[in-house]
């Protein structure tokens, strides 16, 4: 990856946290999404001020165990298949106005 | 590692909700092509399902009887009428069926498009017209479309599910087609009223849930009773060796749930509501897996 991607929440979904699945419904076509443990812990850090490479080093590499090249070209990956369904907002500079609130947690 | 989404399409699912009337549509044709005309016929019918009323105005005497056929059990005396619409009836050959669903709101005006239909309505004033063939299954999919937007703001849904009242308490069954909702609405006993074999009508009533009869068939192309009972539970539906229920956790029967309710707007602030209300609902009635044999020995797990 070259240069910083910053990723952003869409404020055009609906989110909420069940235990350590993340359910995610697109507002624009209401396709149901559902993350692992893993694309949680990146969706819940993508507040459009930090940089994915910051997101990946420090909530996933530390946490699951994982070399940062393989963790980050992973990111990538996701970050932009959801960026391509319109719940993530992906860019090179940092996101203005994006949603800092992950969504609602349940009780899994 | 490796971060994975898992996209299901919930519901909207145009697909099935279109699909479903045109194969009944195919094989119903006779029975509901020539009505009675022998009597006079109101121009306008008022539809009540689950307590909404919808008036449905027609100039065409035989189009107006066909509605009050097909929708039996359903027509109210209500002269108060949630929503209004009147039909323009084209000549045949404008049904495409195989067209897509669109349901938008621009400008304070709703549109629903399909090949054999579009319909459009005032957000405010709740008046609209409908320019159909004159067919009854295309003026279903527009009650069960603007049931959906009812029903989204007051915290209900449609789900593809069966659903029966036993003993004073409403059971419901989901499943996508061939899960069983038919299978398991033919076997019910004598005691069940059957409220839906294929559209479920979910309301939020108080602290609890209530499920309303529809005259939106399946298979079994039998009209639900006009009733209401509390929903007592949900029961996800699987075919298997033997009759047994499962608890399910709340995130697969939320998921589940998502996966098997009717929303069609492209609506951001709509699509959050029907989110919150299946997560809402999950919190609120519990959820099995109904593993069982197509026999009716199933139905003494139900009570």
């Amino acid at each position: 990856m070259n240069g910083k991607l910053y990723v952003a929440r869409s404020s055009e979904i609906a989110a909420r946290r069940l235990g350590e699945e993340m359910m995610i419904m697109s507002g624009r076509d209401s396709t149901l999404f559902t993350l692992n443990e893993v694309a949680t812990a990146i969706w819940e850090a993508a507040d459009g001020a930090t940089a994915l490479d910051e997101i990946v080093e420090r909530d996933i590499c530390p946490v699951f165990e994982v070399p940062l090249d393989v963790a980050l070209r992973d990111a990538q990956s996701l970050t932009e298949e959801l960026a391509g369904h319109g719940i993530l907002l992906i860019s090179d500079k940092p996101i203005q106005g994006s949603r800092s609130d992950p969504g609602p947690s349940g009780k899994g | 590692m490796r971060g994975e989404a898992d996209a299901v399409h919930i519901a909207v699912d145009a697909i099935t909700a279109r699909r479903i009337p045109y194969a009944f549509a195919q094989r119903s044709r006779k029975r509901s092509a020539v009505p009675n005309l022998a009597t006079a016929v109101e121009r306008c019918t008022v539809i009540e399902i689950g307590g909404l009323p919808i008036r449905i105005c027609v100039d065409d005497p035989a189009f107006s009887r066909l509605l009050q056929d097909r929708y039996t059990g359903f027509v109210s005396s209500s002269q108060k009428a949630r929503f209004e619409f009147e039909i323009d009836l084209a000549p045949a050959g404008l049904i495409s069926p195989d067209d897509d669903v669109r349901v938008l709101l621009r400008s304070g005006r709703w549109s629903l498009d399909r090949g054999d239909f579009h319909a459009e309505w005032d957000a405010s004033s709740a008046r609209g017209r409908i320019r159909q063939t004159a067919n009854p299954y295309s003026i279903d999919a527009v009650l069960r479309i603007v049931h959906t937007l009812l029903l989204a703001k007051e915290g209900g849904f449609l789900v593809h599910a069966a659903s029966a009242v036993r003993n004073g308490r409403a059971f419901l069954f989901a499943g996508v087609s061939g899960a069983g909702k038919t299978t398991i609405a033919r076997l019910a006993p004598p005691d069940v009223v059957l409220l839906t074999d294929e559209i479920s009508y979910v309301r939020k009533q108080g602290d609890g849930y209530s499920a309303f009869g529809t005259p939106f068939t399946g298979e079994l192309a039998k009209v639900g009773e006009n009733t209401q009972a509390p929903i007592a539970g949900l029961y996800l539906l699987a075919q298997g060796p033997q009759n047994q229920i499962e608890a399910v956790g709340k995130a697969e029967a939320t998921r589940s749930l998502l996966g098997n309710i009717l929303f069609f707007a492209e609506d951001a602030e709509l699509v959050k509501m029907v989110f919150e209300s299946a997560f809402a609902f999950v919190a609120r009635v519990p959820v099995y897996r109904l593993m069982f044999v197509p026999d009716a020995s199933v139905w003494k797990l139900i009570v």
